[in-house]
């Protein structure tokens, strides 16, 4: 009982965390519209740079930990990878859902289209589909053991197969504007701008990371009451 | 016994099972004959040359018939539990994935060794000039598509909707072999110069490896402990 107790003020513990995460974002939300200038060829759509970009960090972020804990699972064995892979992996659709959602809504005004078969389009819709058939997986799979092999499988094949969908559509075709952050010329942002989206790369890490605590705790819980119920 | 041997003996019991019913062939290949001809509606031939839309269609058509070849392998030793028959049997691990591998190869093989004249007659494509070109690219992108397939429908086949789960998992991830098989067949029915198939050529070349590698890495953790 006390260790689910414990768990259970993780629980409380990662709320906080929550909620400071989303008042850091409204907070860099407000400094992106109120304080930051609007940019001068695209106007106030290029508010959404702020939103759309760092959810494609958190993304690439989250999915990076899905691959590396899948990794170290089939290595250690250990259930908490599994757990941690597991939370991760949700979080990350979540976020690229994000970017699929907020990227037409930028594209529109500036592009014209809400849609285009653009390079980073398509690879971040295929990212979306790699990672939705992992939550898919888990799903379908009702032994822990067994599903935490398997999702491990998956998400080692996934991370070692994203960049070969990457390169293909790149060879395929782009029309998305060059990094202007994480450019060889160094970043071609103007200073404001650039520490307006730093700070809400920041908020939105933070939000990444309160929420797979978030996740991970109430995993924990899950997997602490099936045992008991197994063992009663 | 050596692991060739004995992954050779497991893919013989499976084609001899294949060969005694002829399901898993037989449908695949009427699926892809359905497709190519289904296809024919999807075109405006005032419009569209079918030569413009026939490597898509081709490869299209490969990989949904591919997929339900694929499924065979694992579904057939889950019908009478016949797998733990197999994982108690004095075979290594190793040559059992081995063996169901070479059984879908030749079987995808066998389906796109049969669709690919009606493809030619149904597009009215002269394949013969390239025809050794193309058979190795296909060899090439089929390599890749029976690996990853072999090990996803191992891994499909224990969950709970294994026939809708293979594309779900599968699909996405095997978006650069179907890209590149296109991009190479569409070039080659064009005679374009090697130059510009280099590229995609070692795309679909590292994708094999890397496919290969993790499927040996991996193998094991899709077969019941």
């Amino acid at each position: 009982m006390t260790a689910i107790g414990n768990r259970q003020s993780s629980i409380g513990r990662s709320r906080v965390a929550v909620v400071i995460a989303l008042g850091l974002m409204v907070a860099a939300a407000v400094r992106a519209i109120v304080f930051t200038p609007v940019e001068a060829n695209q106007g106030v759509a290029q508010k959404i740079f702020y939103i759309h970009v760092p959810s494609a960090w958190v993304a690439f972020l989250a999915f990076g930990v899905v691959g590396v804990c899948s990794v170290l699972f089939l290595v250690l064995r250990d259930a908490r990878l599994d757990r941690i892979a597991a939370s991760s992996a949700e979080v990350g659709v979540v976020f690229t859902t994000g970017v699929l959602l907020t990227g037409p809504i930028w594209a529109r005004p500036i592009w014209g289209v809400w849609w285009t078969w653009d390079m980073r389009l398509t690879s971040t819709l295929f990212l979306w589909f790699v990672y939705f058939g992992y939550l898919v997986l888990r799903g379908a799979v009702l032994e822990p053991g067994q599903r935490a092999r398997f999702s491990a499988v998956l998400g080692v094949l996934g991370a070692a197969l994203v960049p070969f969908i990457h390169l293909s559509v790149y060879l395929f075709r782009t029309a998305h504007p060059r990094p202007v952050v994480l450019n060889i010329e160094g970043p071609q942002l103007p200073g404001v701008m650039l520490l307006t989206l730093m700070i809400s790369l920041a908020a939105f890490t933070l939000f990444y990371l309160a929420l797979l605590w978030q996740r991970y705790a109430q995993a924990s819980i899950a997997e602490a009451k099936t045992e008991e119920a197994a063992r009663a | 016994m050596s692991l060739v041997r004995e992954s050779l003996l497991i893919a013989g019991k499976d084609l001899r099972l294949e060969l005694r019913s002829r399901t898993a062939v037989l449908s695949a290949f009427v699926f892809a004959v359905l497709v190519l001809a289904i296809f024919n509606f999807a075109r405006d031939a005032t419009v569209i040359g079918a030569l413009d839309l026939a490597p898509g269609v081709l490869w299209v058509t490969f990989c949904f018939a591919g997929l339900l070849g694929l499924n065979r392998a694992f579904a057939l030793e889950r019908e009478n539990r016949t797998l733990d028959g197999l994982l108690m049997a004095p075979v290594s691990r190793t040559s059992l994935f081995a063996g169901k591998a070479l059984a879908n190869l030749a079987v995808v093989a066998l389906v796109e060794g049969a669709a690919l004249p009606l493809f030619a007659l149904f597009f009215g494509a002269d394949l013969r000039p390239v025809i050794w070109p193309l058979l190795g690219v296909i060899a090439l992108a089929t390599i890749g598509f029976v690996l990853l397939g072999t090990l996803l429908s191992a891994i499909a086949v224990s969950t709970r909707f294994a026939e809708l789960l293979l594309p779900i998992l599968s699909l996405p991830l095997l978006v650069p072999p179907i890209i590149a098989a296109v991009q190479l067949t569409s070039r080659l029915l064009a005679q374009r110069p090697f130059v510009e198939l280099a590229p995609w050529l070692r795309l679909l070349v590292a994708y094999d490896i890397v496919v290969l590698v993790i499927t040996l890495l991996t193998f094991e953790y899709t077969l019941d402990e």
